[in-house]
C-alpha cells in the first residue's frame, strides 16, 4: 500500500480549470519527480496534496487518512511542504529557521530534544557551520539547504517540494538532489519533487509524472516516461533521448537541425 | 558531536541575550519613569514627588507635602503611565504588522489607520458630527474611523485573497483616501477648527486621564497575553504564507485576528492621543536587530523599547522649552526620522 495516493484530483481557480483528473501514488522511500512546462500546474497539484487549497474533486490520502479530515496541524505533522520562493530575507539565524520546523508540535517553550534535532538536521545537510548566521547572509544553495532542514525536523512521512534546485548551479543542484534522495532511501520518506531539470530529474527520481495543461501524460520510470515523442507532444521542442547512460538523457535540438541527419 | 555543542550553547548565548536585553530595558524604563514624576513647573524636590507616590500608595506609612501629593497624583504620574501604555502598544501593533505582512514599512501610520482616525477627529471638530456625543466626540470619532480603516484595508484584501501585498496597497490606498478627506475639512473648517485640526495631528499625551489609562491599560491586557502565547504562530507567518501554512497555521484565520487585535491596539491608543509617529514603525526595527525577529522576545521587548522611545521624548517635550510643554508627536519624529534614514541607509536583512 502506497504512503501518499492521490486519486482523480481536479482543481480550479474560479472557472480556469488548472487540474483535471490526476492519479499517481508514492511509495515510501520513493521519489517522485513532477515535470512539465511552465503553467500545467506542478504547484497547484503539489498545494492540492498538502491541503492548502481545496480540490473540487477526488481525493488525497496519507497514510491511509485522507487529507480534507485531518487538522492543519496533524497535516503539518504528517507532510512537510518546501515552496517555490523559499527562503526569505529575515533576520532569524539558521538554528531558529529550521526550529520554527518544530511549530507543529511545539506549545511555547522548546526543549533541549527539540534543540537535539534541529542540531541532527542541520548535521544532515551539512549546515552545522552556519547555524548561527542569519539565513539573510546566506548563498542560495545553503538557503535552499537550510529549508530542506526545517522540512527535516517536521519529522513526516512525505516531503513535498517546489523546484528546489530552480536557482542553484549544477553542483549544489546535485548537491540538493543527492540529499532527498539519500533521504527517501536511507529513511523511507516520500519525496516529491517539482522540478524543470528534466536530466536532473531523470538521474534522481524513481518515477516522473508528466504534466500537460492541468492533466497526466505519462507516468512511470523515467526510462519509459522520457520519450522523443513525449518531448514533442508536451513540450513542443525537437530533442534527441540519449540511452546509453546509467539514465536517459535529453538533448534538446534546434528546430529543423534534425532533418539534415544528424 | 562537539559541534552540536557549539551550536546549543550559541543558542543559549543567544537565549541569555535576550533575557539580559528586556531585563536591561526594564531597569532603564524603571528609572525614567522615576525621572519623569519629577519633572515639571511646580517647585518641590525629587525627593518630595517621590514621597508623595510612596504617600498616595501607603497613605497611612508616609505623608507628602498637599500640594505634591495633588499634583503628582492628578497630574503626572498618569501622564507618564500613559506614555508608557501608549509606547508600547503601539511598538507591539507594529512588530505585529511588520512580521505578518512582512514589511519592514508596515505599521498603524503607512496602513491608514492613522490617517482615517485623524478624519474622525476632523469630522469631528469641524462639523461636530459624531457616533458619540460630549466630552467623547472627538475621542469616539477617532476611534471608530481606525477601525473602519482596517475593516475597509481587510475587505478589500478579501476580495482580492489576503495577502500580504494587498494588504499594503490597500492600507496605501487608504491612507490617501482619508488624507484627502482630511484635506478637504481643513479647507472648509475657520481658522480656530484648522488650529484643533492641526493640533489634534501633532499627537501629544496632555490630555491623558487615569480613566483613560484604565481602557488603554485593559485593552492591552487582553491582547498582549494572547499575541504572546501564538508567537510561534507569528513567527512563521514572518516567514511567509506559504511556509506557515506548510507548518500548520492557519494562515487566513490568523492574519486577520492578528490584524485586528494590532488595529484594535492603534485604534485605542491613537483616539486618545493624536498621531504619534515612528514609534510604532521605529521600534520593532530597534528592537530587531539588538535580539532578532523571536516574537516570543520580540513582543516584550519591543514593547519596552516603544514604552522608553515615548516617555523619554515626552520628557524631552516637558522640558525643552519649559514650562511650555512641545506635543510629543513632534519630539518622537525629531528622534524618528534621522533613525529612518539611518535605516534605509544601513539596510541589511531586517
Amino acid at each position: 500500500m502506497p504512503r501518499l495516493s492521490v486519486e482523480d484530483l481536479s482543481f480550479a481557480y474560479r472557472d480556469r480549470q488548472v487540474l483535471r483528473g490526476i492519479t499517481f501514488s508514492v511509495d515510501a522511500g520513493e521519489v517522485l519527480g513532477l515535470v512539465g512546462p511552465n503553467g500545467c500546474g506542478k504547484t497547484t497539484l503539489i498545494k492540492c496534496v498538502d491541503g492548502m487549497l481545496t480540490p473540487d474533486g477526488g481525493q488525497v490520502v496519507l497514510d491511509s487518512r485522507e487529507i480534507r479530515t485531518m487538522h492543519r496541524r496533524e497535516v503539518a505533522q504528517a507532510m512537510a511542504y518546501v515552496p517555490q520562493s523559499a527562503g526569505n530575507r529575515t533576520a532569524a539565524t539558521v538554528f531558529e529557521t529550521v526550529l520554527m520546523g518544530r511549530r507543529p508540535y511545539l506549545n511555547w517553550t522548546v526543549s533541549r530534544a527539540d534543540e537535539e534535532k534541529v542540531v541532527a538536521a542541520l548535521d544532515a545537510l551539512d549546515l552545522g557551520d552556519l547555524a548561527l548566521r542569519r539565513v539573510g547572509e546566506l548563498s542560495g544553495g545553503e538557503r535552499q539547504r537550510v529549508m530542506i532542514a526545517r522540512a527535516l525536523v517536521q519529522e513526516t512521512g512525505a516531503i513535498l517540494l517546489d523546484e528546489p534546485t530552480s536557482n542553484l548551479d549544477v553542483c549544489h543542484q546535485m548537491g540538493v538532489m543527492e540529499v532527498l534522495r539519500g533521504l527517501a532511501e536511507e529513511k523511507g520518506l516520500s519525496v516529491v519533487i517539482a522540478l524543470h531539470d528534466l536530466n536532473l530529474a531523470a538521474t534522481y527520481c524513481h518515477r516522473l509524472l508528466v504534466m500537460k495543461a492541468g492533466s497526466v501524460y505519462g507516468y512511470g520510470a523515467p526510462a519509459e516516461v522520457l520519450t522523443e515523442e513525449m518531448l514533442r507532444t508536451v513540450y513542443g521542442i525537437e530533442a534527441v533521448v540519449k540511452r546509453d547512460l546509467a539514465a536517459p538523457y535529453v538533448v534538446p535540438v534546434r528546430p529543423g537541425s534534425l532533418r539534415g541527419g544528424a | 558531536m562537539e559541534q552540536s555543542i557549539v551550536i546549543q550553547e550559541g543558542y543559549a548565548r543567544l537565549k541569555k541575550t535576550r533575557a539580559l536585553f528586556i531585563g536591561g530595558l526594564l531597569a532603564a524604563l524603571t528609572v525614567l519613569v522615576g525621572v519623569a514624576v519629577t519633572l515639571g513647573s511646580a517647585d518641590f524636590t525629587v525627593a518630595e514627588s517621590y514621597l508623595a507616590i510612596l504617600a498616595g500608595l501607603f497613605p497611612g506609612t508616609f505623608t507628602a507635602p498637599d500640594m505634591a501629593g495633588i499634583i503628582v497624583w492628578d497630574y503626572r504620574l498618569h501622564r507618564v503611565l500613559f506614555a508608557v501604555a501608549a509606547g508600547f502598544g503601539l511598538a507591539v501593533a507594529g512588530s505585529v504588522m511588520q512580521g505578518i505582512l512582512r514589511n519592514p514599512l508596515a505599521s498603524p501610520f503607512t496602513l491608514g489607520i492613522a490617517s482615517a482616525a485623524t478624519t474622525g477627529a476632523s469630522i469631528a471638530i469641524v462639523l461636530g458630527a459624531g457616533v458619540v456625543g460630549g466630552e467623547y466626540l472627538v475621542i469616539g470619532n477617532a476611534f471608530l474611523f481606525a477601525l473602519l480603516a482596517a475593516l475597509a484595508i481587510y475587505g478589500m484584501a478579501r476580495y482580492r485573497g489576503i495577502g500580504s501585498e494587498t494588504m499594503v496597497l490597500a492600507g496605501i490606498a487608504i491612507m490617501y483616501l482619508f488624507s484627502a478627506v482630511t484635506s478637504l475639512l481643513q479647507y472648509v473648517g475657520s481658522a480656530e477648527q484648522l488650529r484643533a485640526v492641526v493640533f489634534w495631528t501633532f499627537g501629544s499625551v496632555d490630555k491623558s486621564t487615569w480613566p483613560k489609562l484604565a481602557i488603554v491599560s485593559l485593552v492591552l491586557a487582553c491582547t498582549i497575553p494572547y499575541l504572546l502565547y501564538r508567537a510561534w504562530d507569528l513567527n512563521a507567518l514572518a516567514e511567509g504564507d506559504e511556509v506557515a501554512a506548510g507548518l500548520g497555521v492557519p494562515v487566513e484565520r490568523s492574519m486577520i485576528v492578528f490584524m485586528a487585535i494590532a488595529s484594535l491596539i492603534t485604534a485605542v491608543i491613537i483616539c486618545f492621543t493624536g498621531t504619534i509617529g515612528f514609534i510604532g514603525l521605529v521600534a520593532p526595527h530597534i528592537t530587531r536587530m539588538a535580539i532578532g525577529g523571536d516574537f516570543r522576545t520580540l513582543l516584550p521587548a519591543s514593547g519596552l523599547v516603544g514604552a522608553l522611545l515615548l516617555l523619554g521624548a515626552d520628557s524631552i517635550a516637558r522640558s525643552v522649552l519649559a514650562p511650555q510643554i512641545l506635543p510629543v508627536g513632534i519630539v518622537t519624529a525629531f528622534l524618528g526620522v534621522p533613525f529612518f534614514i539611518y535605516l534605509f541607509m544601513h539596510r541589511r536583512e531586517a
